[in-house]
């Protein structure tokens, strides 16, 4: 039975299967709309902001990892020094979120009552910071220090042999805050993965003060007043960058190879490198004629393919699916606003294209190192 | 009776001529002497004298930008420490990592630095995740928003330069990992889209001797170079820009009227 069940984890865990999953299941969770709203209620989804969601979710995440111990491939990379930080960051969101999630369901039940948001009180009545915030923060640090002291006693930090510049080990991986990114290099290449999507998320980060303009919802948790931000920042942060630094961590082994939790990292393992590039499986395979010599009539369909995701979605975009938002937004903000959702969405586009049709490159001119 | 004698003992401290000179207004007991005591320190008078109720409360900000700051200055406390024992140079800085665990009194020093660079990375992801999730960057908080994302991406920065210190596999690997990226920024890497754009005639400007990653690494791969570079970074350069950005963080959250709530 162990062995089904590891093997079932196993496969489940393959992030075609886990991310479709999560991507699936996300806007049901977290609703966007009235429609998935509606299943949100039908389904009785909200229980996972229950108390009882919360044990639940802890209890079952609890035993995967006591019987991942058991196993010795899952235990090996899991006691890996630096991979303890990256189970607390797990346990942290799911904590967090569900924190944010469950005061957010109570103040808008409180707001459509009529009354105001749990947070609010009155003007006048104030505390004094001495003693009242000043004590907190003291407790705070404490437990801070004690926990940092004890996890110091208990882990060494990691020291590896001397640095080799003749030897690189197997997989050679970034630190693992980074490995969201160096993921994303399966699906990009280094210009994209390494600099324009950081780049675009710092840029994007400090743009949603300024494309965000819904007046509600500031100060306070709240879900309903906020349907369309928060859908849009958890996806982007709990999917696209903790769920990629956990495959980055735990299932990927030797030549960035995915292995499931309780799979050995064999080396050896072989997988067959069947991509092929836009350019190639137009020419090649439906047209059977050779590639161009031209690379602008080579790479045409590529570029014709980018310029109107990213030219012409924009306006379609803007008169059906997000019609009132470009009516607040005007056409600078909603541009903007447009452009960086489809370039967070090409990531997991560029995905399905890789696992659906093994496409390697939508636009491939290796003579530039232009390759999308 | 031991009661009275120590309620004593702290009034008659805080009479005395030593207290008063440090805290003007005595033991903090009164109302209008809590308030002053905060008023006249400069590390409390961060904080406003008061505040709304919700804003104390653990439940709303979780605390994580005090704990980011607090694991901040452990870091910068043992970070010296560490500094004591520790040079930047491919023939000593493996040794002395060694020499770190083995002949320093209760050594674990290196312990707390790495563990709580961990916990860093960590709280300011949550502390970013918690204002967005009270909706707290709206205005007037805008530009607090972003000094907090510039402050992410030192954070990370900081965590990334000490990475290579140890001067171990572990290390120079990662390093080389996430410096490789560098050379295919646009124009300004040698494996970059456009950096052969860059040429006069037969001239590259942009090429493996001159791109983005060798300023970076101050050499074409993880060297001698590299390592002086990130000591450098990692023990003024940041810190130096860190902490400028967080007395601006911190100056902003009072000037856009403290933290934020339900109106
Ligand atoms: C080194 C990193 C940082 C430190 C030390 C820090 C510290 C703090 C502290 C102590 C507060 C007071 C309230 C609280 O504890 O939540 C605060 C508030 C705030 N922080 Fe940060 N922060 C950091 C990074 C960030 C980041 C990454 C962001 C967002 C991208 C951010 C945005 C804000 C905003 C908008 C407020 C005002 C919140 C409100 O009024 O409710 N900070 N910060």
């Amino acid at each position: 039975m162990m062995e089904g069940f590891k093997l079932l984890v196993n496969t489940l865990a393959h992030p075609t299967i886990m991310l479709t999953a999560g991507m699936l299941v996300f806007l049901f969770f977290f609703p966007p709309n009235d429609w998935f709203e509606k299943w949100n209620r039908r389904l009785h989804l909200n229980f996972l902001w229950t108390k009882k969601g919360f044990y639940f979710v802890i209890i079952l995440m609890v035993v995967f990892f006591l019987i991942g111990l058991t196993d010795p491939n899952f235990s090996l990379i899991i006691k890996k020094p630096d991979n303890v930080p990256i189970i607390g960051l797990i346990f942290f969101v799911f904590i967090f979120l569900w924190i944010s999630m469950s005061q957010a369901l109570k103040n808008d039940k409180l707001i459509d009552a009529g009354e105001k948001p749990e947070e609010y009180n009155d003007p006048e009545d104030k505390v004094l910071v001495w003693p009242d915030l000043v004590y907190i923060e003291f407790i705070a640090l404490i437990l801070c220090m004690s926990l940092l002291l004890i996890w110091s006693i208990g882990l060494d930090a990691p020291l590896e042999g001397p640095a080799n510049p003749a030897d690189s080990p197997n997989p050679s991986k970034a630190p693992w805050y980074f490995l969201g990114l160096q993921e994303m290099l399966v699906y990009f290449d280094p210009w994209l993965a390494g600099v324009v999507f950081p780049s675009l998320i710092l840029f994007g980060l400090m743009s949603i003060p300024f494309l965000d303009t819904n007046p509600k919802g500031g100060g306070y948790y709240s879900y309903k007043q906020r349907r369309l931000a928060i859908p849009i920042f958890l996806f982007g942060w709990m999917i696209l960058w903790v769920a990629l630094i956990v495959i980055g961590t735990f299932l990927r082994g030797p030549n960035w190879n995915f292995f499931g939790p309780f799979e050995f990292w064999d080396l050896h393992k072989l997988v067959p490198l069947t991509n092929i590039n836009l350019s190639e499986i137009i020419y090649i395979k439906w047209f059977s004629v050779g590639l161009p010599e031209n690379i602008l009539v080579r790479e045409i369909f590529g570029f014709l393919i980018v310029f109107g995701y990213f030219l012409l979605l924009p306006p379609l975009l803007a008169k059906t699916a997000f019609k009132k938002l470009h009516q607040n937004l005007g056409n600078f903000k909603f541009g903007l606003f447009i452009f960086l959702l489809l370039f967070m969405l090409s990531l997991p586009i560029k995905m399905y294209l890789r696992w659906l049709f093994n496409l390697k490159y939508l636009i491939a001119i290796p003579e530039f190192f232009f390759n999308i | 009776m031991s009661d009275k004698k120590k309620s004593n003992i702290f009034q008659q401290l805080g009479k005395s001529q030593v207290w008063k000179s440090i805290i003007r207004s005595g033991i903090p007991r009164t109302r209008r002497q809590r308030m002053m005591s905060v008023l006249n320190s400069l590390f409390l008078h961060l904080h406003p004298v008061r505040l709304p109720r919700h804003a104390v409360k653990l439940r709303f900000t979780w605390c994580m930008g005090g704990l980011t700051f607090f694991l901040f200055l452990v870091l910068t406390i043992s970070g010296i420490l560490l500094m004591f024992y520790y040079r930047p140079t491919v023939e000593y800085a493996y040794t002395d990592m060694i020499d770190l665990g083995e002949q320093v009194p209760l050594g674990i020093m290196r312990e707390i630095h790495r563990w709580g660079a961990h916990a860093m990375v960590i709280t300011v992801w949550l502390h970013m995740f918690r204002v967005f999730m009270t909706g707290s960057y709206k205005p007037p908080r805008e530009f607090n928003w972003a000094v907090g994302v510039i402050l992410l991406l030192i954070t990370l920065l900081l965590s990334f330069t000490g990475y290579l210190l140890p001067w171990d596999q572990l290390a120079i690997w990662a390093i080389t990992v996430g410096a490789n990226m560098a050379r295919a920024t646009p124009f300004l890497g040698h494996e970059g889209p456009g950096a052969a754009l860059l040429a006069l005639g037969d001239i590259n400007f942009v090429h493996i001797g001159s791109d983005v990653k060798f300023a970076l690494l101050g050499g074409r791969f993880v060297g001698e170079a590299a390592l002086l570079r990130f000591y450098v970074l990692h023990c003024i350069g940041l810190p130096f820009i860190i902490m400028i950005l967080m007395a601006v963080h911190f100056w902003r959250i009072r000037k856009d009227g403290g933290i934020s709530g339900p109106t």
